[in-house]
């Protein structure tokens, strides 16, 4: 029995080829994961609780008012997939930005492009990240906001997202489709099994003395 | 695909297997460890009742939440406490090596590995933070991960990963005075942008890029994740060698020659075939700093702000917010932006060399009476280095705060903050809003002696047009 990869036991991990759910769009390039979760929230020793934090400094004011965003809008709560622009998740390497977003309730995120390690860390929550063209997210964002309880359909296997009678060409980068679609994203257990090849790698290498 | 070159030669030296995912799955040579991205690790190896399986290629210090003024346990924040507390119990439960506060060698996660000369050519390394990047100075292949990669090294030992391409980058000529590495690598993300390295692995080389000691070559490496590149890295030379002989952990006589040959070897071919390559005049440069909120927004301190209107269709509205954050106007120059801060510190530019240009800047001036300035040297060896060599007096004396090692000021996880909408003059990575502690704070980054000048004049300030200080101050 190989543990899950959100670190429960029980059985193989699972797949995930298609995320349904309303919409929530947050617009601009470059957003940055101090945006995503600014760092003094960074002081914890768990990942509990971090939905409450994320986009924090967009979301409220200084008295911790709450400010306008698609976050703290009504519309949008319990909306499960993101729609972002370019280079979303850019700057440190904090899990803790997927974590707050999937804290939240977001499942998938469509955007234009992504930072690698937010990528990387994403697909190690089973949160896939689908790219798809600058046009086709806008249209995607404008539907969001005017169809707010709309479902929009991620389909990982397909490559495509789906929203009221329309279908946008989306890329999956293939080795997140693959550990998505065949639920091989427990990289733990999947490189676990190999100890032995890592030990001869290990011995092939100069600078190791074991 | 790129051919002969170091990435390709680590690569499949560390390659251990091919995943079903298609990634590879790539040993890890050396995992440095830190407070803040790992205790969630820990915490799912033990849900897992799984192990540390390699405590001795494992390394931790503490960098992020350490307070650089009183440091005397338990720390006056709690969570910090409780962050540095959780580490403790970690690596002792592990048996994990700690440079702690109390060894003499505590300090940034990028400063004290190289020190310690844990940082080797030929090297897989990984740490759960993004500026990973920097040990790629010294021909190593070191990249950022996250949270749950962390759990993968402790478990495993390795990495899953993807191949990327390679991009060469060739800094040609000489790089003039007062023209630093800094200048460099903000140059490059002007130049290819934010996300210009998404995918690539950038080699940085030509002549420039040779002539610099190993503390520059770290701060170019350093900020490659700034451009979209998640490792960056120069081919190792006898700089780095020289550097590394008599470090802790480099093995001396015999072994340290056949080490040698294998740095040596995995540099890249002269006929190496990359996947692009990008020239930069090293010659034209001149002090670079930003204008905006990403680290790619910079300029040369004596051109024009941009109009957003005559940048690319998609950096306009980034821009236009930037700029309002900022309070810049396009076609002014940064230089007599005012500053209230000046922070001199960070795994980018807290180095010995960093401390020792700067120090030559602020010798027989004083700080500005309207600003607050500060140098955080990156470990306390460095410190004591400086302080060996009497920078900490030359500091001091023109009114500098003389602090202990951390990360402070480049992202506010400790006391060290912006305070409201403060200006500082910073020679870290990032100038996210918020990333210094207050949403309203604004950062200019820069070299170390640009924000020396920056410190004594009181607003940015081309430290090349700094009245000569008169002889008798010396």
């Amino acid at each position: 029995m190989s543990p899950n990869a959100d670190g429960s036991d029980g059985g193989p991990a699972d797949t995930v080829r298609q995320v349904t759910g309303t919409g929530v769009p947050v617009r601009g390039n470059d957003v940055d994961t101090d945006e995503i979760i600014p760092a003094r929230f960074l002081k914890v020793v768990t990942f509990d609780g971090l939905g409450q934090f994320a986009f924090f400094d967009e979301r409220f004011g200084d008295d911790d008012q709450p400010l306008e965003h698609p976050f703290n809008d009504d519309r949008f709560q319990g909306a499960s997939v993101l729609a972002v622009n370019a280079n979303f998740g850019c700057g440190s390497s904090r899990e803790h930005a997927p974590q707050a977003l999937m804290r939240w309730g977001i499942d998938a995120v469509v955007g234009e492009s992504f930072a690698e390690i937010f990528a990387g860390n994403c697909l190690a929550l089973g949160i896939p990240t689908v790219t798809a063209a600058r046009e086709d997210v806008e249209a995607l964002q404008a539907f969001i906001d005017e169809h707010p309880d709309a479902e929009i359909e991620v389909d990982v296997a397909a490559e495509e997202v789906r929203y009221g009678d329309t279908t946008i060409d989306a890329s999956v980068d293939d080795a997140q489709r693959r550990a998505l679609v065949d639920g091989v994203w427990d990289t733990t257990a999947l490189m676990g099994a190999n100890a032995d090849s890592v030990d001869a790698t290990a011995a092939s290498l100069p600078y190791t003395d074991d | 695909m790129s051919e002969g070159t170091l990435y390709e030669k680590v690569w499949d030296r560390h390659a251990v297997t091919e995943l079903p995912t298609g990634q590879s799955q790539l040993f890890v040579g050396l995992h440095l460890v830190h407070e803040v991205t790992s205790p969630q690790a820990f915490g799912m190896l033990e849900e897992r009742g799984l192990d540390v399986a390699y405590p001795e290629r494992t390394h931790a210090t503490v960098d992020h939440i350490v307070p650089t003024a009183d440091q005397s346990r338990p720390y006056s924040d709690d969570a910090a406490e409780e962050m540095m507390a959780e580490l403790e119990a970690n690596v002792g439960e592990a048996d994990i090596d700690f440079d702690d506060p109390t060894t003499g060698r505590q300090g940034i996660v990028h400063v004290v590995g190289p020190e310690r000369g844990l940082t080797q050519p030929g090297m897989t390394i990984v740490c759960g933070d993004s500026h990973t990047a920097t040990h790629g100075a010294f021909g190593a292949l070191a990249f950022g991960i996250g949270t749950s990669q962390i759990r993968d090294v402790l478990a495993t030992g390795c990495v899953a990963m993807e191949k990327q391409q390679v991009r060469r980058i060739e800094v040609t000529g000489e790089l003039g005075d007062g023209v630093t590495p800094k200048d460099v690598i903000l140059t490059v993300i002007r130049k290819l942008g934010t996300d210009g390295g998404v995918g690539y692995v950038y080699e940085y080389g030509g002549e420039a890029v040779e002539a610099m000691d190993m503390a520059g070559r770290m701060s170019i490496c350093n900020m490659s994740i700034e451009g979209g590149a998640r490792a960056g890295y120069v081919n190792p030379d006898e700089t780095t060698f020289e550097y590394l002989r008599g470090r802790d952990d480099v093995p001396e006589g015999e072994t340290f020659e056949e080490l040698r040959e294998y740095w040596a070897s995995v540099a890249s071919e002269p006929d190496a075939e990359y996947d692009d390559v990008v020239t930069i005049d090293g010659d034209d440069l001149e002090p670079t700093v930003t204008w905006g909120t990403t680290p790619g927004q910079s300029v040369g301190v004596s051109e024009p702000i941009p109009a957003p209107g005559d940048l690319p269709a998609d950096k306009r509205d980034t821009a236009r917010s930037a700029q309002a954050h900022m309070d810049v106007e396009p076609g002014d120059t940064m230089a007599g932006y005012p500053v209230d801060v000046a922070f001199l510190g960070s795994c980018t530019n807290a180095r010995l060399p960093d401390l020792r240009e700067a120090a030559a800047v602020v010798r027989g001036r004083e700080v500005h009476d309207d600003v607050r300035a500060m140098v955080v040297p990156g470990s306390q060896r460095v410190k004591a280095a400086a302080e060996a060599e009497g920078l900490d007096d030359v500091f001091t004396e023109a009114g500098f705060d003389w602090r202990n090692a951390g990360c402070s000021m480049c992202l506010g996880m400790n006391e060290d903050q912006l305070v409201g909408d403060e200006r500082c003059a910073s020679s870290s990575n990032r100038n996210f809003v918020g990333r210094q502690g207050s949403k309203e704070g604004r950062t200019v980054l820069m070299s170390p002696p640009m924000v020396a000048a920056a410190a004594v004049e009181g607003e940015v300030t081309d430290v090349r047009e700094l009245e000569p200080v008169p002889e008798v101050r010396a």
